[in-house]
C-alpha cells in the first residue's frame, strides 16, 4: 500500500487545538512550532510502535496488545503517561462492551421484526385468499387456483 | 454540556472525549513501522492517547524552558532546544535541529576546509 507522504501526518486543526489545551491562556505558537510538533508527534507514534513491537516479539506475539504500548512507554521514559492511560483504557473498554451490547440488541430486535412481519404478510395473503373463495361461490364457473401456504 | 445523559450515555462520550487525534491516521503511521504485522484494538486506542499526552508535553515542557522567557509564544527554537536538553526528547533531535545563520554556516565550512588544506 503506497502512503504518500501527508498521510503520515497527522491533521493539523487537532494538534493546534490539543497544543492550545496545554499551554496556558493567551499563549501564542508559530506556525513552524506547530508544524515541527506534529512532525514530532509522528516520530514518537513510530518510535512507540517499534518499541512495543520488540516486547511483542519477546513474547512471540504477532499481535500488538495494550501491555507492549504500556511497556513501551515506560521502556521510553514516559512513565509520567501510564497512570492517564489506564485510566482512559478503562473508559474505553467499557464504552467498547457497551456499544457492542447494543450492536447486538439491535441485531436481535431486527430479526424479531422480520419474523412478525412475515407472519403479518402470511396473514394477508390467507384474508385474501379467503375473500377470492368467496367470490368464487358467487361465481361457479370460474375455477380458481388456491395458493395455500405450507406454513 | 448536558447534564440530562443517562449515566451509559454520559459514559460513552466521555470516551468519545477521551481521544480526538483520529484512530485511523495513527494505525496507517504504525502500520508503516517494518515487522508489525498487526495491532489489537486496545493497543491502538493507546498509542493514539499516548500521542496526544506527547504533544501536550512537549508543548508545555518547551515553553517553559524557552529562552525568551519574557514572550509569550511558543516558538520553534524552543522545541530544539528542549530536543537537545532533554533526555526524554532526545530522540527528536534529528527532526528537530538547532538552526544556524547560514553566514554562520558559511564560516565554519570555510574554516573546515582551511584545515584540510593538503586536500
Amino acid at each position: 500500500m503506497a502512503e504518500r507522504p501527508e498521510d503520515l501526518n497527522l491533521p493539523n486543526a487537532v494538534i493546534t487545538r490539543i497544543i492550545k489545551e496545554a499551554l496556558p491562556d493567551g499563549v501564542n505558537v508559530s506556525k513552524e512550532a506547530r508544524r515541527a510538533i506534529s512532525q514530532a508527534a509522528s516520530v514518537f507514534v513510530l518510535y512507540a510502535t517499534s518499541c512495543a513491537n520488540n516486547f511483542a516479539m519477546k513474547a512471540k506475539r504477532k499481535t500488538l496488545n495494550a501491555g507492549d504500548v504500556l511497556a513501551a512507554m515506560e521502556e521510553m521514559e514516559f512513565e509520567r503517561f501510564l497512570e492517564p492511560l489506564r485510566d482512559a483504557l478503562e473508559v474505553y473498554k467499557k464504552d467498547q462492551r457497551g456499544r457492542k451490547e447494543v450492536s447486538e440488541q439491535k441485531r436481535r430486535d431486527k430479526e424479531r421484526k422480520a419474523d412478525s412481519e412475515n407472519d403479518k404478510s402470511r396473514e394477508e395473503e390467507e384474508e385474501e385468499e379467503e375473500e377470492e373463495q368467496q367470490r368464487m361461490e358467487e361465481e361457479p364457473e370460474e375455477e380458481a387456483e388456491e395458493e395455500e401456504d405450507d406454513n | 454540556m448536558s447534564q440530562t445523559n443517562s449515566g451509559k450515555h454520559s459514559q460513552a462520550s466521555e470516551a468519545k472525549k477521551a481521544i480526538s487525534l483520529p484512530i485511523s491516521r495513527v494505525r496507517l503511521i504504525m502500520k508503516s513501522s517494518p515487522d508489525v504485522s498487526s495491532i489489537n484494538q486496545d493497543a491502538l486506542f493507546l498509542t493514539t492517547k499516548a500521542t496526544e499526552l506527547f504533544v501536550q508535553h512537549l508543548a508545555l515542557t518547551s515553553f517553559n524552558n524557552r529562552s525568551q522567557t519574557e514572550a509569550n509564544t511558543l516558538n520553534y527554537s524552543d522545541l530544539a532546544k528542549t530536543a537537545e536538553e532533554s533526555d526524554t526528547f532526545h530522540f527528536l533531535t534529528d527532526i528537530l535541529p538547532k538552526k544556524i545563520l547560514a553566514q554562520d554556516y558559511l564560516k565554519s565550512l570555510e574554516q573546515m576546509q582551511d584545515e584540510d588544506s593538503d586536500f
